[in-house]
């Protein structure tokens, strides 16, 4: 069950125009940016992209909205990246804003086999609008719908050659449950190790999970907000 | 009048012994630094912490350990990850005591806005939309009045609403609030200095005032 192929390129060679795709990452933390880099290169267009954030100008998914690639954008909080407020703001892209909790549990949803998920996240907002509401034991709930995406494409710190992966610290965020959720996972890992070499207790990801994998290279790891504390 | 600092030093004294909070991005993520030292609290990170801890010293910043509000963070022994599925599972199933958060407007039924505003701003509801759904206790910080002077505690939310019947308290530079289930804000505690005609001024909304009002102990 020999999953690696050999890099980025070779992992998205069939992603065409006018897919969908996950993207892993919570802001600029635990970004596939092999993944990212490889699509700006090949040029795909049209592609809805469902991911928490929309990266900054310069790094994460920001890279293909200057590319304008992406028609539509579906994600929880974009409020840091300028081309993705002026394409959004004279229309040139679509954009569907969800809470972040219901796009990660629809993300799940997909995972696990469920069609649907029951929330109370927008009852009352402009996000339940034309949506199903049901309610349970006196509280109202939108019935959310499990996503669907051509490719999922996710980050893990470490994966071994049949697809198993372990994430680090809140590098972790939407990646297993967006690894989950493709017809097709691409992992592109920080160290790429053999079976036996992670310890099954402690794996993440199930690799049943995972169609492609391989060993990404140059990670620049961006940090958005270097914060610090003074030494006493 | 109390300044940012004040506000979250006001905050920090709702929060109990064993409590798991979850702090917003701004004046409330400024409550952390006055959480007593005598009291046990565990800190939420939405992106998937528990046990978060104080920014990290210069040069041992880790670009995989961020908060919600992505700015480097620590984490304190004791501390967990999780994936933001089970994040929000377990705001959803109220394992979270206390959420403390921000907004552009509370409504005097405890509605809020903070995500949008039309034609002008669109950053999205990150989390925030599920927190105020899910917590049964939630506090918000924030400056009375918006940069026109005009009150953020309103009869009724003009801006699209973050969630309904939800905020049940308010600490702003002014004076600290209940928000009563039967409508309208009570007050509580007037910031040193602060006159109830001050906050009368102030105020947009149903201002409910019994008896003689303290001012805060900070």
């Amino acid at each position: 069950m020999n999953k690696v192929v050999k890099d980025a390129d070779e992992a998205i060679y069939d992603i065409e125009d006018g897919m969908t795709l996950m993207l892993g990452g919570f802001g600029l933390c635990g970004l596939p940016e092999n993944c990212i880099s490889a699509l700006v290169r090949k040029g795909v267009k049209d592609l809805t992209c469902i991911s928490n954030n929309a990266g900054v100008d310069d790094f994460g998914i920001g890279l293909m909205l200057k590319k304008r690639q992406v028609k539509k954008m579906v994600a929880s909080y974009v409020g840091e990246n300028a081309e993705f407020e002026r394409q959004l703001l004279s229309g040139e892209m679509e954009v569907e804003l969800i809470p972040q909790g219901t796009l990660a549990t629809r993300c799940m949803a997909a995972g696990y086999g469920m069609p649907a998920i029951f929330t109370p996240a927008g009852i009352g907002t402009e996000v339940a609008i034309g949506k199903e509401i049901r309610n349970f034991n006196g509280k109202d709930y939108l019935m959310e719908m499990a996503f669907e995406a051509d490719f999922a494409l996710v980050k893990a710190w470490k994966g071994d050659t049949m697809g198993n992966l372990v994430f680090r610290a809140t590098a972790r965020n939407f990646n297993p449950v967006m690894a989950m959720a493709g017809k097709v996972t691409i992992a592109e890992v920080e160290e790429l190790v053999q079976p036996g070499e992670l310890d099954p207790d402690h794996i993440h990801t199930p690799g049943i999970y995972v169609h492609r994998i391989f060993q990404g290279t140059d990670y620049e790891k961006r940090i958005e907000n270097k914060t610090h504390r003074k030494k006493k | 009048m109390l300044d940012k600092e004040g506000i979250a030093k006001r905050i920090a004294k709702e929060i109990k012994d064993g409590y798991y909070v979850n702090l917003g991005i701004g004046i409330p993520t400024l409550v952390a630094n006055y959480i007593p030292h005598n009291i046990d609290v565990v800190l939420q990170s939405e992106n998937g912490m528990l046990g978060m801890g104080p920014f990290p010293f210069e040069g041992e910043e880790d670009a995989d350990i961020i908060n919600a509000g992505k700015q480097t963070i620590t984490m304190l022994p004791g501390a967990a990850i999780f994936d933001s599925a089970m994040s929000f599972g377990m705001i959803r199933a109220k394992k979270v005591n206390l959420t403390i958060l921000g907004a552009m407007e509370v409504s005097e039924n405890g509605d809020i806005a903070s995500w949008k505003i039309p034609g002008k701003m669109v950053k999205g509801m990150g989390g925030a939309m599920d927190l105020v759904a899910s917590a049964e206790n939630i506090i918000v910080a924030m400056q009375h009045q918006n940069k026109h002077g005009e009150s953020k505690l309103l009869p009724k939310c003009l801006l699209p609403l973050t969630g309904i019947n939800c905020v049940k308290k308010i600490v702003t530079e002014l004076a600290v609030f209940d928000v009563l289930p039967e409508g309208g804000f009570k007050l509580l505690e007037r910031a040193p200095g602060v006159s109830i005609e001050q906050i009368k001024n102030a105020t947009g909304g149903k201002l409910i005032i019994e008896g003689d009002v303290p001012e805060m102990i900070l």
